[in-house]
């Protein structure tokens, strides 16, 4: 290869890898700022702080869901399989909120330990499967929608 | 000796590959073979996916825009390192012929881009119960959205050619980093989209009823990408040569007088 071609080559690999290291630093600095939401752990460890609206992410737990009788409330429990946080809502649910399905909650930490949400989020999972084979499947226990969780 | 010889003759074909003449007429009997097996593997993906594969369990029908989601995202991803790998070429070797490339991936990807982003926003809202949230794959993906848009404006802002294809071709090598963020980011982080359902790795989790339908419009999308990318890149060719001898007999024009 001609030297000047070289050199060139050298020149535009530096670029790509200096930027690259850059980012690479400036997104490792931010990791826990890139996170969309709290994982319940996370609230259980005393991480969250009370007054920000914050958002939380995590299966929701199997049985947990109760509709208050005299308002809109509904209550569930949202799991990562470590801890458990309550999250109370008075809006409509999305179609695909289920049990044993990811979500993920806006809304303020209050001072029992629960999450008062403004927004819930259904986060599905990855698989895409036909009804029937779907319905032979069932009965997974882990969570569908995120194997983080 | 001889072994000299021979790489000087191997780096001899690149260099005419460097040349936009001989890309514009050795491409012309590609185009309709290219158009028409993409159009046909588009048309059979399209009705396969979307009147004859099942329903997904949870999403019903809504999960049928995963067949156009899907294939522009990956484009939009492997066109940028077509974009950004054309424009190393055209750094290294100083060859017309891949700035022209590069600058034609540009608006594609951007298009493309656009696509999965709009895509994902309606199938966001029926799934998730929101148009958009600003978590890291979705915003990493804005991010390639406004890297295509600023090496096309990168590209036309300089009065002198190859001063916008030496910048746009820099800006475009910076922004290659984004790619491997915008892929692994559902692993990285936290995020409310779903991590990646077609695996390298591992078996894919979806049904073979839909994924046969969706490799289809995968394949069908990247011959549509490259049968776009030479037509757009032959027009360029056009324009940047109106002057040349060549440019002119195509066009059926007569030759200039004096030459500059």
């Amino acid at each position: 290869m001609h030297p000047a071609r070289k050199q060139r080559l050298i020149l535009v690999v530096l670029l790509v890898a200096l930027s690259s290291a850059a980012v690479g630093f400036v997104t490792y600095a931010m990791r826990s700022n890139m996170d969309y939401f709290y994982a319940p752990k996370a609230f259980a460890a005393g991480e969250v702080p009370f007054d920000k609206r914050i958002r939380a992410g995590g299966c929701v737990v199997p049985g947990s869901i109760v509709r208050d009788g005299s308002s809109l409330d509904v209550r569930f429990a949202l799991t990562d399989g470590e801890a458990e946080l309550e999250v109370v809502f008075d809006k409509i649910l999305p179609d695909l909120f289920a049990e044993g399905e990811a979500a993920v909650v806006t809304g303020k930490l209050q001072e029992g330990g629960f999450v008062r949400a403004d927004q819930v989020l259904a986060k599905h999972d990855e698989s895409y499967t036909p009804p029937e084979v779907a319905e032979s499947m069932s009965g997974g226990a882990s969570c569908h929608g995120d194997p983080k969780i | 000796m001889e072994k000299w010889a021979n790489m000087k003759l191997s780096w001899q074909w690149f260099h005419r590959l460097g040349s936009p003449r001989w890309f514009y007429q050795k491409t012309s009997a590609w185009l309709p073979w290219l158009g028409a097996a993409a159009l046909l593997l588009l048309a059979v993906g399209c009705t396969w996916g979307l009147g004859f594969a099942p329903q997904d369990a949870k999403q019903g029908n809504s999960y049928r825009i995963i067949y156009i989601h899907v294939p522009a995202a990956f484009l939009a991803l492997a066109g940028y390192y077509i974009m950004a790998i054309c424009g190393a070429i055209g750094l290294i070797w100083k060859m017309k012929l891949s700035f022209v490339v590069m600058r034609a991936a540009a608006p594609i990807g951007a298009v493309l881009t656009f696509v999965a982003l709009l895509t994902g926003a309606v199938w966001g809202k029926p799934t998730w119960g929101t148009y958009w949230v600003w978590d890291a794959r979705i915003t990493s993906m804005l991010i390639l959205l406004f890297l295509y848009l600023g090496v096309m404006a990168l590209s036309g802002a300089f009065s002198r050619e190859l001063s916008g294809d030496k910048a746009s071709a820099l800006l475009a090598l910076v922004g290659t980093v984004n790619i491997p963020i915008i892929y692994k980011s559902v692993d990285w982080w936290f995020t409310l989209h779903q991590p990646a359902t077609l695996k390298l790795t591992q078996a894919s989790t979806i049904d073979p009823s839909m994924f046969y339908p969706l490799i289809t419009m995968i394949a069908g999308f990247y011959l549509f990408y490259a049968w776009v990318l030479i037509l757009h890149t032959r027009g360029l060719i056009l324009q940047r040569e109106w002057r040349t001898q060549w440019v002119r007999e195509l066009l059926g024009q007569s030759a200039p007088a004096a030459k500059a």
